[in-house]
C-alpha cells in the first residue's frame, strides 16, 4: 500500500484531500461528518466582518442526462458570529487533531483588521490560514475577495500586512477572473506567501429561466453573477495551474489545486500539474462526503500499480510536459484507425469529421448498416472521431511520422518548408 | 366443456387487457431514457423503420424539451406514429437495429419514448400540421385503416378534398378491429383516428362498402382519383374435414369481436387449439387466455426457427400460459353433436427450402389427437380476390399489382397497403399511404 499522507506547509493530513473554503465547512457539524468520512483536512468557511446571504444562492448547468457539470453560487463569506466561529473550529481541532484544519480570511482592507482578525483564529489551534482574495461576488463591492485578487499591488498589500502577523502557515487563495494569475500570484509570493491555491470561482451566468426571463439563481426576480465550479471549470484551473507551477517565482511555494475535482483521477492530474494536494467542494455538495473513500482507494491502487511509495514521487511530474506551440514536432503525425469489430455503426465520427472536419472518413451504404473507414491520406489526425466515438478503443491513432527527426515551426520556418495544400 | 363467455370479473378483464407496454410514468423516466441515445447518423433505427422516422431527430427533440417537435418529427413521416407506438414489432424494426445491440446494452426503448411524444401531442390536441389552399381536387379513398388515413393525412395537407368510405362504423382498420387490446384501446384507436382527422378536409363516411354500397366505376366518376386500401379481410381456410363444426372460429373474427363487442360477450372456450404462428395468431391465443380459456395450445407446422411472429411476441403468449406443439399440422376436426371435440393433428418434419425459402414441412404421416372444444384459425389472411377482379384490377393471387408501389393498371385508380402486400404491419401500411398520396399528388399535378 503506499503512503497518501500529505504534508503541506508543515501541516500533516492523512491523505491530499481538504474541503474548499465553502458552505460544507461553514459549521462544527459539517466539519465533523467530514472529518468522520475520512477527509484530510478542511478549510474552513471564510471569516471577515458581518453578512448577511440572501435567498436562493446556488444554481447548476446540466449536461444532458448529468446534473451540475457546471454549479455556481452568489453566497458570502459565513454569515454566523465570528466568536460561534471559533469556538467550533477548537473543537473540531480537538476532537480530530490529525486533521489539517486552514481558516480562510477576509478582514476589511485594512492593517488593523486583519491583524486583529489573525490573532483571533490563532488562538483557535487552527494550523494555518488561507487568504481569500478571489471571491467574486457580494465581497468585490466592499473592496475584498476578489477586488483583492485582481490587482496584484493591493495583493501584494494585503499579504505583507498579514504576514507582520502570522505565526501559522499562509496560503494565499487567487481568483480566476483574471487575464493570468501569475502577477497576483508572483507579488503573494514575493509578499511572503508561504503557499498558493487555486482557482476560486470564475464569474458567471448559468442560466436562464425561459418562462420568467430570470438568470439563476434566482432572488426575488433578479439574479447576480454567481461564482462558478464543479466539473466545467477542470480544465480552466489545470491550465491556471500549470502557469502558476511554471512560474520560476510561484513554483518555489507549494500548491493546492482547485476546480471541479470531482474523483481520485482529477486529483491525480492537479497533482501531476503541481498541486502538492487538493481542495474539493462540488462534488461533495453534490454527493456527500462519502466521495472521499473512493479518492483515498482510487489514487491508493494508482500508486501501487504505477510504484509510487508517496505523494512526492508523482507530484509535478506533467509540469514540464505543457510547452510552447512552437517548440511541438512538425513531424509528430498519427492518424486514426477505425476497429470494424467494435465498431457499432452509429455514424458519429462520419458525420463529425465530414461536417467539421476534414473529409477523411469513408461512408459505404448498408442497410441499415453503414461501414466507415478512415481515408488515411486525407486525415490529419486532429482526434475527433475519437472523441465522438461511444466505443471505448474502438477508433485509435496510429502514428505515422511525417519524418523521424524533431522539427518544430521555427525550424520549419526558417528552412521555407511548404505549407499544407488543403 | 363448453364455449361461454362473460367468464370473468369485471376487473379481471381490466387487469388481463391492460396496457402490455405501459407509458413512462414522469417526463424523468423518458428523459433518462432518451439521453441514452447516442443520436446515430444515417441511423439504423430509422433505416429500419418502413416509415423512416427520424428517430435520432425526435428523441433528441426530447432532451431538448421539444416535444411539440418531437412530436411531429414523427407525424409527418407517420401519422400513425402514436398507434404505431403501441403496436409496431420494434424489436425486428427499429429497436432491433439499435446500435447498442452491437455493445450488448438494452436498445433504446424507441416505441416507448415515440408514445411519450406522440400522447402528448394527442392528449394537447396540438396543431403540428396545416393545409395548404384548397387546389379544386377531390380525392376518394376506400378504407379508412392505416394506407387511408395515412394517404388521406397527406393529400389533406397539400390541399386535396378528401372522403374516405369505410365498411365498418369506426376508422383505423386493422388497428381497431384485428389487433390485441392490451395493444391498443378501442378508445385509443378512436383518439388517434379523430387526431389524424383534425387536421380537416378529410370526410369519412361509414358503414360504406364496396362492391356493394357503391361500385369503383361510380367514384372514379365523381373523383379526380381513387385509392384503394382495403386490406386483406378473409381467413384463409384449412380445407380439412370438420371446418364447418361449431366452435371452429378464425381468428380475424375472434379478435374482431374482442374489439368491437367488449371483452365479456366474446365466448371463449375451455380448450382452445390456436392454428398458425403469426402475430395474428399469437394475439388470438394470448386473447383466448385472457378471456378466461383454460387451456389453449398453438400448433404450428413448422419449427420454431422458422415462425413468422417475433421472440416477443411469443414469449407473451407463453408468459400467458399458452403451449406450443411445433412440427404439427391440423388434418381434421372431429365433433360431437355438431361441435368441436378434438383436433387431430400430423406430425411434420422439415423439407426441402420452400418459396419462402423457409424449409417445408412433410407429413410423417403419424398422427395425433388434442382435446379441444375450440378452434382458432389463424393460418393468413387471403385478399378480396372477386372484388378486385370484379373490379378488373390487374392482381396476382388478389393481391392488386402495382407500379411505382401505387399505381393500378386502371388510369386515376391507386392502391396500397394489405390489399397490395398481401398483409404486413402497420407501419408497412402507413408508408404505403404515403406513397400512395405521392402518386396522386403527381398524377393530378399537385405540388
Amino acid at each position: 500500500m503506499a503512503d497518501i499522507s500529505s504534508t503541506f506547509l508543515g501541516i500533516q493530513s492523512p491523505n491530499p484531500f481538504w474541503l474548499a473554503s465553502a458552505p460544507p465547512t461553514d459549521k462544527k457539524i459539517n466539519v465533523l461528518r467530514a472529518f468522520e468520512a475520512g477527509w484530510g483536512g478542511v478549510v474552513w468557511k471564510t471569516l471577515g466582518s458581518q453578512v448577511k446571504n440572501v435567498s436562493s444562492r446556488y444554481s447548476a448547468v446540466n449536461f444532458g442526462a448529468k446534473k451540475m457539470m457546471g454549479f455556481n453560487n452568489i453566497e458570502l463569506i459565513s454569515d454566523r458570529p465570528l466568536a460561534l466561529n471559533l469556538k467550533e473550529i477548537s473543537e473540531c481541532v480537538r476532537l480530530f487533531p490529525d486533521r489539517a484544519m486552514i481558516v480562510s480570511l477576509m478582514a476589511d482592507n485594512n492593517r488593523e483588521s486583519w491583524h486583529e482578525l489573525i490573532k483571533q483564529v490563532e488562538d483557535t489551534g487552527a494550523h494555518g490560514f488561507e487568504l481569500n482574495f478571489g471571491c467574486p461576488h457580494g465581497m468585490t463591492e466592499r473592496g475584498m475577495g476578489a477586488a483583492v485578487g485582481q490587482d496584484p499591488d493591493i495583493a501584494r498589500m494585503v499579504v505583507e500586512w498579514v504576514m507582520e502577523a502570522a505565526t501559522l502557515p499562509v496560503i494565499t487563495k487567487l481568483t480566476p477572473n483574471v487575464h493570468s494569475v501569475v502577477p497576483t500570484g508572483k507579488a503573494c509570493v514575493e509578499a511572503g506567501s508561504n503557499g498558493l491555491s487555486l482557482i476560486n470561482t470564475i464569474q458567471s451566468v448559468t442560466g436562464i429561466d425561459l418562462d420568467t426571463f430570470v438568470p439563476n439563481p434566482y432572488v426575488d426576480g433578479k439574479s447576480v453573477f454567481g461564482g462558478y465550479c464543479g466539473p466545467a471549470v477542470k480544465p480552466i484551473a489545470l491550465k491556471m495551474l500549470t502557469t502558476i507551477a511554471q512560474n520560476p517565482v510561484t513554483s518555489k511555494v507549494p500548491i493546492s489545486g482547485i476546480g471541479g475535482v470531482s474523483t481520485w483521477k482529477d486529483a491525480v492530474e492537479f497533482m501531476l500539474l503541481g498541486a502538492s494536494n487538493v481542495q474539493v467542494c462540488t462534488a461533495a455538495m453534490n454527493h456527500g462526503f462519502r466521495i472521499v473513500e473512493d479518492m483515498c482507494e482510487g489514487l491508493n491502487n494508482w500508486m501501487d500499480e504505477k510504484g509510487f511509495k508517496k505523494l512526492e514521487d508523482f507530484i509535478g511530474k506533467s509540469v514540464d510536459k505543457i510547452t510552447h506551440w512552437e517548440d511541438l514536432d512538425i513531424n509528430y503525425h498519427h492518424v486514426a484507425n477505425i476497429n470494424q469489430d467494435k465498431c457499432i455503426h452509429c455514424g458519429l465520427c462520419y458525420i463529425a469529421c465530414e461536417d467539421t472536419s476534414h473529409q477523411s472518413i469513408n461512408l459505404t451504404y448498408g442497410k441499415p448498416y453503414n461501414t466507415y473507414t478512415i481515408k488515411e491520406e486525407e486525415c490529419v489526425g486532429c482526434n475527433l472521431c475519437q472523441l465522438v466515438c461511444p466505443v471505448n478503443d474502438c477508433i485509435t491513432m496510429v502514428e505515422k511520422r511525417v519524418a523521424p527527426e524533431y522539427l518544430n515551426w521555427k525550424e520549419f520556418q526558417k528552412r521555407g518548408l511548404p505549407l499544407n495544400d488543403h | 366443456m363448453a364455449i361461454t363467455n362473460n367468464r370473468l370479473t369485471v376487473d379481471q378483464y381490466a387487469e388481463n387487457f391492460s396496457d402490455i407496454h405501459p407509458p413512462f410514468e414522469t417526463k424523468d423516466a423518458a428523459l433518462t431514457e432518451a439521453n441514452r441515445c447516442l443520436f446515430c447518423y444515417d441511423a439504423p433505427c430509422m433505416k429500419s423503420c418502413p416509415t423512416g422516422i427520424d428517430v435520432p431527430k425526435f428523441i433528441k427533440q426530447i432532451t431538448t424539451d421539444n416535444v411539440k417537435g418531437s412530436a411531429h418529427t414523427i407525424f409527418v413521416s407517420n401519422i400513425l406514429g402514436a398507434g404505431c407506438s403501441r403496436v409496431c414489432p420494434v424489436e425486428k424494426l427499429c429497436e432491433g437495429a439499435c446500435v447498442y445491440n452491437f455493445m450488448e446494452e438494452a436498445p433504446i426503448q424507441i416505441a416507448r419514448l415515440q408514445r411519450y411524444s406522440t400522447e402528448k401531442a394527442m392528449e394537447l390536441n396540438w396543431k403540428l400540421f396545416e393545409r395548404k389552399p384548397l387546389n379544386g381536387k377531390r380525392v376518394a379513398i376506400v378504407g379508412a385503416g392505416p394506407a387511408g388515413l395515412s394517404c388521406a393525412h397527406v393529400l389533406a395537407r397539400a390541399g386535396v378534398e378528401v372522403t374516405i368510405f369505410e365498411k365498418e362504423s369506426k376508422g383505423g382498420g386493422l388497428m381497431t378491429y384485428g389487433i390485441a387490446a392490451y395493444k391498443v384501446t378501442p378508445a385509443f384507436c378512436e383518439n388517434e383516428v379523430n387526431y389524424i382527422l383534425s387536421i380537416g378536409g378529410i370526410n369519412v363516411q361509414y358503414n360504406q362498402t364496396l362492391g356493394k354500397d357503391f361500385s369503383l366505376e361510380s367514384l372514379q366518376q365523381s373523383y379526380d382519383a381513387v385509392y384503394l386500401g382495403i386490406g386483406v379481410g378473409l381467413a384463409r381456410q384449412l380445407n380439412i374435414p370438420g371446418e364447418q363444426l361449431t366452435g371452429v372460429e378464425d381468428a380475424i373474427t375472434f379478435i374482431y369481436n374482442i374489439r368491437n363487442n367488449g371483452f365479456a360477450s366474446v365466448p371463449v372456450g375451455d380448450r382452445v387449439a390456436v392454428i398458425g404462428m403469426g402475430m395474428t395468431a399469437i394475439d388470438a391465443a394470448t386473447q383466448a387466455k385472457r378471456l378466461g380459456a383454460k387451456k389453449v395450445t398453438m400448433v404450428y407446422r413448422r419449427t420454431e426457427n422458422e415462425k413468422p411472429c417475433t421472440q416477443e411476441e411469443l414469449d407473451i403468449a407463453l408468459l400467458d400460459g399458452c403451449e406450443v406443439i411445433w412440427l404439427a399440422a391440423p388434418k381434421e376436426i372431429i365433433g360431437e353433436q355438431n361441435r368441436v371435440s378434438k383436433l387431430v393433428c400430423s406430425k411434420m418434419i422439415l423439407g426441402e427450402p420452400d418459396a419462402s425459402g423457409r424449409r417445408a414441412p412433410v407429413d410423417t404421416g403419424e398422427t395425433f389427437t388434442l382435446e379441444v372444444d375450440m378452434v382458432i384459425k389463424a393460418a393468413g389472411q387471403t385478399p378480396y380476390y372477386s372484388l378486385v377482379n370484379d373490379a378488373q384490377l390487374q392482381h396476382q393471387d388478389g393481391k392488386i399489382k402495382v407500379d411505382h408501389g401505387a399505381i393500378t393498371n386502371i388510369r386515376g385508380v391507386f392502391a396500397g397497403g394489405d390489399c397490395v402486400n398481401g398483409g404486413k404491419e402497420v407501419v408497412d401500411a402507413v408508408q404505403a399511404g404515403k406513397d400512395g398520396a405521392a402518386a396522386i399528388l403527381d398524377y393530378l399535378n399537385v405540388s
